[in-house]
């Protein structure tokens, strides 16, 4: 299956620009699979979601639709047909 | 041929570059804004002059750059070229230091990081390997970090011999090694420790904030500690302080004259506890025997209500003779000299806190 992921204007200059990247997944798919086939395809993307240990970098919030996946089962969170996977940084900083 | 300073600030990376003569300085930045810039290297071995920068994001973390057109276009590569081997469970914090091998191994570069460890590169920086026998070193479960956490910050090539290398890890020390970083020894003694009671002989756990190798011996250092100033003539093998500079213990940098034996520079600050120049005025000081006597130089430097801080990379030399001098401080101002020291003048102001200066002659 597809799962289309956003990507944050700060990270588009990585994907050339785009403001969505679509990678393909076996069904039934997770968070962490999307991010996998994300790695693959464009791992600078990957690894600023990620750090090198497969953990999401503590200032980066993952979205399936309007569900933050913290509050949902990180990344085992399912993803279904047509849902949206949202990379989204947190309002931190200084 | 012009100078190229590389200004690593809490908000992106900024260059100065001059003329010939060293008399105009143009400011240039923010590449990679928002992003805190510990780390940076020109590396003018070979028939290139490439530059590195290695920066981390608040949000996405740290990336290695580099660039071969002098900063013009930067360019990072798809597989991560500093990250910890799966089997660590560790991930990168921070680079800290990027140095550039010996001269006759040009494809060979250095990163200190954070968590204290050593990579080394083989290819120009496109990847880099965890120097294990460091990561192994019996000690580093004890290590603890220090203020700005645990990194190591100092690599040292020594000149002759390849296989030869200083690193300076917060708050471990200094570890040698002289079999190319199979094996590593701590290398602390004559260092005292004022922050502990009753000041014991540490083999380890020393806060050593900056070294630097003296430009006619090649086993001959100087040594920036949380609390002393120390002289190194066995390659690091044993310590012992230098005069001090009227008490004043504390500090981040030591530069090293790039041609000129027995010279070197500092920066002192008033106390761990203020960590600024003292008094309200901002002095470099320069020994011209070994740390035997200092002499204060303050021309071209601010000498009423300056309350500085320049940080353990903060300060450099551009390798010339006269020696370029150049340093940057946390409240985002640059003073250079281009004669040894002899007089200043700020080259720039206003900018983000300054974190790290380098500089070089480049084409």
């Amino acid at each position: 299956m597809e799962v289309c992921i956003r990507v944050p204007t700060a990270l588009r200059e990585l994907v050339a620009g785009a403001r969505v990247v679509a990678v393909e997944v076996d069904a039934p798919a997770t968070v962490g699979a999307a991010l996998d086939a994300l790695a693959t395809g464009h791992p600078a993307l990957e690894r600023r979601v990620r750090d090198e240990r497969g953990r999401t970098r503590v200032h980066v919030n993952l979205f399936v639709g309007a569900d933050n996946v913290r509050d949902l089962d990180g990344l085992a969170t399912p993803m279904a047909p047509g849902q949206e996977l949202s990379i989204i940084p947190a309002i931190s900083g200084g | 041929m012009d100078t190229l300073l590389l200004l690593g600030t809490t908000k992106g990376l900024f260059t100065l570059r001059s003329n010939d003569g060293r008399d105009e300085f143009e400011l240039a930045g923010a590449s990679f804004p928002g992003e805190e810039v510990y780390a940076t290297a020109v590396d003018v071995r070979g028939d290139r002059a490439r530059l590195f920068c290695g920066s981390v994001s608040n949000h996405w973390g740290p990336v290695l750059r580099r660039s071969d057109d002098l900063g013009a276009t930067w360019s990072e590569d798809q597989t991560a070229a500093l990250a910890f081997p799966p089997e660590s469970d560790v991930a990168l914090a921070r680079v800290w230091q990027l140095t550039p091998g010996p001269a006759d191994q040009p494809e060979v570069v250095y990163a200190g990081v954070e968590p204290a460890a050593l990579f080394r590169s083989d290819d120009g920086g496109s990847s880099f390997t965890l120097v294990d026998g460091l990561w192994d070193h019996p000690h580093r479960p004890e290590w603890q970090p220090g203020g700005g956490g645990l990194c190591l910050h100092t690599v040292l090539v020594h000149p002759t011999d390849p296989d030869r290398l200083l690193v300076a890890i917060s708050a471990a020390g200094v570890y040698l090694t002289d079999d190319g970083g199979k094996s590593w020894r701590a290398s602390n003694s004559g260092i005292a420790v004022g922050f502990v009671p009753d000041a014991p002989v540490l083999e380890f756990g020393q806060c050593v904030h900056k070294v630097a190798r003296d430009a006619a011996d090649p086993e001959r250092l100087y040594l920036q500690h949380h609390g002393g100033i120390y002289r190194s003539d066995d390659g690091g093998g044993s310590w012992d302080a230098m005069t001090s500079i009227a008490g004043m213990d504390f500090g981040f940098p030591v530069v090293a004259h790039p041609t000129r034996a027995d010279t070197a520079y500092l920066l002192p600050l008033d106390s761990d506890e203020f960590r600024c120049t003292p008094d309200g005025k901002c002095v470099v000081w320069r020994t011209t025997d070994a740390g035997a006597t200092w002499e204060p130089l303050t021309s071209g430097l601010p000498q009423h209500n300056a309350h500085l801080t320049v940080l353990r990379d903060g300060f450099t030399t551009d390798g010339l003779d006269p020696a370029g001098l150049y340093f940057g401080t946390r409240s985002g101002e640059v003073y250079g000299s281009t004669d040894d020291g002899d007089s200043w003048r700020q080259l720039a102001s206003h900018l983000p806190p300054i974190l790290s200066v380098r500089a070089a002659r480049v084409g």
